[in-house]
C-alpha cells in the first residue's frame, strides 16, 4: 500500500456549532491516499457534520480543510464534487420516472452534439455498470421506482463514482445490501483503494470495518476520540472509546423468576409461517432470532391482528382470542413497536406528548375529554424514567435522534402497561448509548412482570437479553434454546446445512 | 493527530446521558409565526378597507353584513378542516348544502314545522357525508373520487328534489329565529362563533381531535397504536356532512329559500380557506384559527370589493392571488424554521 507524504484529505482544528451547540470541536484528522479510514461514533457524535464539512454543506467555524495540501473553502456540495470530493448519502436520492442511466449520470448526462441520447447514456452507463461488478444486480433499463432499497443504495454509490473522485466518503452504505452486495461493494472499495484514491467509511457495524478499514477514528460528542489502526485495536476497545464503557456492562440481568405464561401458541399458521408453537410468561424474554426473512415480524404481525391467522389457536392470559385488527390486540392488552420505527410508530409532525398518549388516550380520557393535566403528568413520567432527550414534551418527533425516537415508542407501550410487548428490532439504527439505556429499560420491564418478545437480528443483543431464545427458518420454529447460548448455536439453527452466508444480519 | 488512550476515554464522562434533561416546560402562549403573519394580512385588507371606505367599512352593519356572509362558508370550512388534517379532501361540501337546503324547505317537510327542518338539513349532511366517509373507509375508494361522485349527484338529487325552482321558506317561525339576534348580535354570528369554539375543543382537547391529527400524520402508525382508522375516517366525513348541514340553516335563513344552486363553488372556497390558514393538504397537521383567518381574510376582499364597485372578476383574480401569496409565505417560514 502506496502512502503519500501528504494527505489527501486533511482537516485541521475543525469545530462547528449550530444555535450555540457544539456538533464538532477542534477534530484534526487525515485520511491518506489509497487507505481506508473507517469513521465510527455513536449517533450526534458529529460524524454527519464532519461529512458535511467535506462536502461543502456546511463552512467550518474554525480550521480548515485541505486537499492535496491546498486549502479549500467549498461553498456547495457541486464545488466539493468538481474538486473530486464525493460523500455518499445514507439515504439514496433516487429520481422515480427516469431509468438507472439517468440516475446514475444525473448532472453530468451524456451528449450527442447538444442532444441528449437515451442510448448513448444507458450504453455508457451499461459499461460503467459493468466495470464496477454490479451488472448481474442492477438493471439499467429500470425505472428509479422500480428499483428495490438495495439497488437504490447501489445507484447512489455509483453516482458517487462518475467523474473523477479523489476523495470517497461512504456513509452506512450497507444498511439495505445483502451479504453478496456488500461483498460487490468491499471489492469495489478494494479497487478504490488499488487506485490510490482516499476512502471514508462510515459504519457501526464492527465486522465490516474490520474487514474493510485500514485506520479507525472513533467520535464522541462531537471530539476525536483517537485514531488507531485497525489491526491494532479491538471491538471492545472501540466500544468503550465511542461511549466510554465497556459493552458487558450494556446487559445489566438481574435473575427473575418468569410467572404465569401470558401468550401461547400453538400450531399458528399463516400466509407466512406454519405451525408456529411457543409461550411468554410473566416477566420472561423470549427472543426471536433468525434470518431476514425468516417470518419473525410477520408471526408479530398475526399475533398483534394484522395478517390473519389462518389456522392454530392463540391463548392470551388464559382466554383463547382472536385478533381481527390491532385495535383488538391492543385492547386486549399487546403492545407492538415495530420495525420500522417512522413508516409504522411515529407521527412525526405531533409532539413527543401525543405520540407518548398515542395508546392512551381512553384511560385518559373521561366522555371523550383528554385530561390533559393527568396526560403530561403521565408523558412527564415516562420521559423522566426513559430520559427522553427533548427540549419540550411538544417538540416534533422528527427532530429527535434515533434512540430518542425509538424511547418515545417504548414510552407509548410502557404508558399503556401492556400484559404482552412485541418489540421488532428495538435498537435498530440507535447509536450506542442509547442501546444500553434500552436495555435497561426492557429489563426493568420484565422485573415489573411484563411479558416480553423481542425480535432482534443482532446475536449479542438475543444472548444477552433472552431469558429463551426461539430460532425461526423459512417460516417454522427450528428450535429453542436456553439464555446464554452461543451465537453458533443459534445460527445453526437459523440455517439449513446448504445456505452459505455464514451470519445473521 | 490527537490520540487519546482508552483509559483517558474511560474517565472522561462516566453515564453515557446527562442526568434528566427534561423538566416539563410551563406551558404559555406560544405565538404561531404563520398565524402571525396571516392575522398581519387580515389587519392589511382591514386597513385598506377603511382607506377606501372610511365611512362605511367599519360601520356595524357592514361588519355584521361581512360576518354573516362569512358564515355558512365558515362552518363548511371547519368541517374541511378535519377532513383535510386527516389526509382526505372533500369535495361535495357544496353540493351537500345544496341537497340540505332543498330537502329541508320542501313543502312536505316544511308542513311539520321549523324543529323539523332543522333536524331534516342536520340529517341530510350528516347522512351524506357518511356516506362519503363509508365509501373511503370501507369501500376504499380515493376521497377525491368518492367526494367528486357525491359532488355530482347531491346536487343531482337536490335538483330532482326541487326541479330546478327555489322553495320559499313559508315557516316564519324559522325565519324568526334564524334571522334575528341575540344580546344585539346576528344568531347566524353566533351559530358561526359556536361552531368554531366547539370545533376547536373538539379537535384540541378529545380523543376524536387526536385521533385525526394521528390518522393524517402516519395511518398505519396510528392503525398500529389501536385507533381504529377506518370508523374514524368515515366518522370525519360525516362531521364535514353536518357542518354542511349547519351551513344549510345558514343559507336557507340568510335567502329565505331553499334551492339547488346554494353552496356552488363552497368546496373551493373552503379548500382555499383551510389551505391559506396553513392546513398540509397532506394531512397531520393545521388549525382552525387559521381556517377561521382565512374565511375572514376571503370576506374582507369581498366586501372591500363590493364597497369600491369592483367586477366580480376582478375580485376572483385578486382570491388567486392571495391564495398563492398566502401559501408562499407560509412556504417561506417554514423553509427558514427548517434550515
Amino acid at each position: 500500500m502506496e502512502k503519500n507524504e501528504i494527505p489527501v484529505l486533511s482537516l485541521t482544528g475543525v469545530s462547528k456549532r449550530f444555535a450555540g451547540v457544539r456538533a464538532l470541536t477542534d477534530v484534526s484528522l487525515d485520511v491518506r491516499a489509497g487507505e481506508v479510514l473507517a469513521l465510527m461514533g455513536e449517533n450526534g457524535a458529529g460524524k454527519s457534520t464532519l461529512l458535511r464539512i467535506v462536502n461543502g454543506d456546511h463552512q467550518p467555524d474554525e480550521g480548515h480543510v485541505e486537499l492535496d495540501g491546498v486549502p479549500v473553502h467549498h461553498t456547495s456540495p457541486a464545488a466539493a464534487h468538481h474538486a473530486g470530493i464525493r460523500v455518499i448519502a445514507q439515504e439514496p436520492e433516487i429520481i422515480p420516472h427516469v431509468d438507472v442511466a439517468e440516475n446514475v449520470f444525473a448532472g453530468a448526462l451524456p451528449n450527442r452534439g447538444r442532444l441528449f441520447s437515451r442510448a448513448a447514456a444507458r450504453r455508457q452507463a451499461r459499461q460503467f455498470i459493468a466495470d464496477l461488478g454490479f451488472a448481474d444486480v442492477i438493471p439499467v433499463d429500470a425505472l428509479g421506482r422500480q428499483l428495490s432499497p438495495a439497488q437504490r443504495q447501489i445507484v447512489e454509490i455509483l453516482r458517487g463514482l462518475t467523474g473523477k473522485p479523489r476523495v470517497v466518503a461512504f456513509d452506512e452504505p450497507t444498511s439495505s445490501l445483502s451479504d453478496h452486495e456488500v461483498d460487490i461493494l468491499f471489492a469495489l472499495i478494494d479497487r478504490l483503494r488499488a487506485e490510490g484514491i482516499a476512502v471514508v467509511y462510515v459504519s457501526h457495524r464492527m465486522k465490516e470495518i474490520f474487514r474493510i478499514a485500514d485506520r479507525i477514528a472513533v467520535l464522541r460528542d462531537g471530539a476525536l476520540v483517537g485514531v488507531r489502526p485497525a489491526g491494532e485495536t479491538s471491538e471492545d476497545e472501540l466500544v468503550r472509546m465511542m461511549v466510554g464503557r465497556d459493552l458487558d456492562a450494556m446487559f445489566q440481568r438481574t435473575g427473575h423468576e418468569p410467572g404465569e405464561v401470558v401468550l401461547s401458541l400453538e400450531d399458528v399458521t399463516t400466509d407466512d409461517v406454519s405451525d408456529v408453537s411457543l409461550t411468554v410468561r410473566q416477566g420472561e424474554i423470549v427472543a426471536l432470532a433468525g434470518l431476514v426473512g425468516a417470518g419473525r415480524s410477520e408471526l408479530a404481525k398475526a399475533i398483534v391482528g394484522d395478517v390473519p391467522i389462518r389456522s392454530g389457536t392463540m391463548v392470551l392470559q388464559g382466554k383463547r382470542i382472536r385478533m381481527k385488527s390491532p385495535t383488538d390486540a391492543v385492547r386486549a392488552g399487546i403492545g407492538f413497536a415495530p420495525e420500522e420505527r417512522k413508516a409504522e410508530a411515529l407521527i412525526l409532525d405531533r409532539g413527543v406528548r401525543d405520540n407518548v398518549s398515542l395508546a392512551s388516550l381512553r384511560r385518559l380520557s373521561k366522555l371523550r375529554f383528554v385530561n390533559q393535566r393527568a396526560e403530561r403528568a403521565l408523558v412527564s413520567r415516562f420521559v423522566d424514567s426513559l430520559r427522553i432527550k427533548a427540549p419540550s414534551m411538544e417538540q416534533h418527533v422528527r427532530k429527535l435522534s434515533g434512540g430518542n425516537q425509538q424511547k418515545v415508542v417504548l414510552a407509548r407501550w410502557l404508558a399503556r402497561e401492556p400484559a404482552l410487548l412485541i418489540l421488532d428490532e428495538p435498537t435498530r439504527g440507535v447509536d450506542v448509548g442509547a442501546k444500553a439505556e434500552i436495555y435497561g429499560i426492557i429489563n426493568r420491564l420484565a422485573e415489573s412482570g411484563t411479558a416480553l418478545l423481542i425480535i432482534s437480528s443482532e446475536l449479542p443483543e438475543v444472548i444477552g437479553l433472552a431469558d429463551r431464545i426461539v430460532v425461526m427458518k423459512d417460516g417454522r420454529v427450528s428450535g429453542e434454546l436456553p439464555a446464554r447460548a452461543t451465537e453458533e448455536q443459534i445460527l445453526a439453527l437459523a440455517m439449513s446445512e446448504n445456505e452459505i452466508e455464514e451470519e445473521a444480519s | 493527530m490527537t490520540a487519546s488512550s482508552p483509559g483517558t476515554a474511560e474517565t472522561v464522562d462516566q453515564p453515557v446521558q446527562p442526568p434528566p434533561a427534561n423538566v416539563p416546560k410551563v406551558r404559555g402562549f406560544r405565538p404561531d409565526l404563520r398565524l402571525s403573519i396571516l392575522f398581519g394580512v387580515l389587519v392589511v385588507l382591514c386597513v385598506i378597507g377603511y382607506v377606501t371606505g372610511p365611512d362605511t367599512f367599519l360601520s356595524e352593519s357592514n361588519i355584521s353584513t361581512m360576518l354573516r356572509l362569512a358564515a355558512a362558508i365558515g362552518v363548511v370550512s371547519v368541517g374541511m378542516t378535519f377532513v383535510i388534517i386527516s389526509g382526505g379532501i372533500d369535495l361535495s361540501v357544496g353540493s351537500m348544502v345544496a341537497l340540505a337546503s332543498v330537502w329541508m324547505t320542501t313543502l312536505a317537510t316544511q308542513s311539520y314545522g321549523p324543529f323539523v327542518m332543522v333536524v331534516c338539513a342536520l340529517a341530510v349532511g350528516l347522512g351524506a357525508g357518511l356516506i362519503n366517509g363509508l365509501l373511503i373507509a370501507y369501500g376504499k375508494l380515493v376521497p377525491f373520487i368518492a367526494t367528486l361522485a357525491m359532488y355530482a349527484s347531491a346536487r343531482g338529487l337536490a335538483e330532482r328534489l326541487s326541479g330546478r325552482r327555489t322553495q320559499v321558506v313559508n315557516q316564519q317561525g324559522y325565519l324568526d329565529f334564524f334571522r334575528g339576534a341575540f344580546l344585539g348580535i346576528p344568531v347566524l354570528i353566533w351559530m358561526l362563533a359556536v361552531v368554531y369554539v366547539v370545533g376547536w375543543v373538539v379537535l384540541n382537547r378529545t380523543t376524536f381531535g387526536r385521533r385525526t391529527f394521528a390518522v393524517g400524520g402516519n395511518a398505519e402508525a396510528a392503525r398500529l397504536a389501536g385507533i381504529n382508522v377506518k370508523r374514524h375516517t368515515a366518522m370525519v366525513y360525516a362531521v364535514a356532512g353536518l357542518c354542511c348541514g349547519i351551513a344549510a340553516l345558514m343559507v336557507v335563513a340568510r335567502t329565505t329559500s331553499g334551492a339547488s344552486t346554494n353552496g356552488l363553488y363552497y368546496e373551493l372556497d373552503a379548500i382555499a380557506a383551510v389551505v391559506i390558514g396553513g392546513t398540509l393538504l397532506t394531512g397531520g397537521r393545521g388549525t382552525l384559527i387559521g381556517t377561521l383567518i382565512g374565511v375572514l381574510i376571503f370576506t374582507v376582499v369581498n366586501s372591500i370589493f363590493t364597497q369600491n364597485n369592483l367586477e366580480t372578476d376582478v375580485q376572483n383574480i385578486a382570491k388567486g392571488v392571495i391564495i398563492v401569496a398566502a401559501v408562499l409565505l407560509q412556504y417561506g417560514t417554514n423553509r427558514t424554521r427548517k434550515t
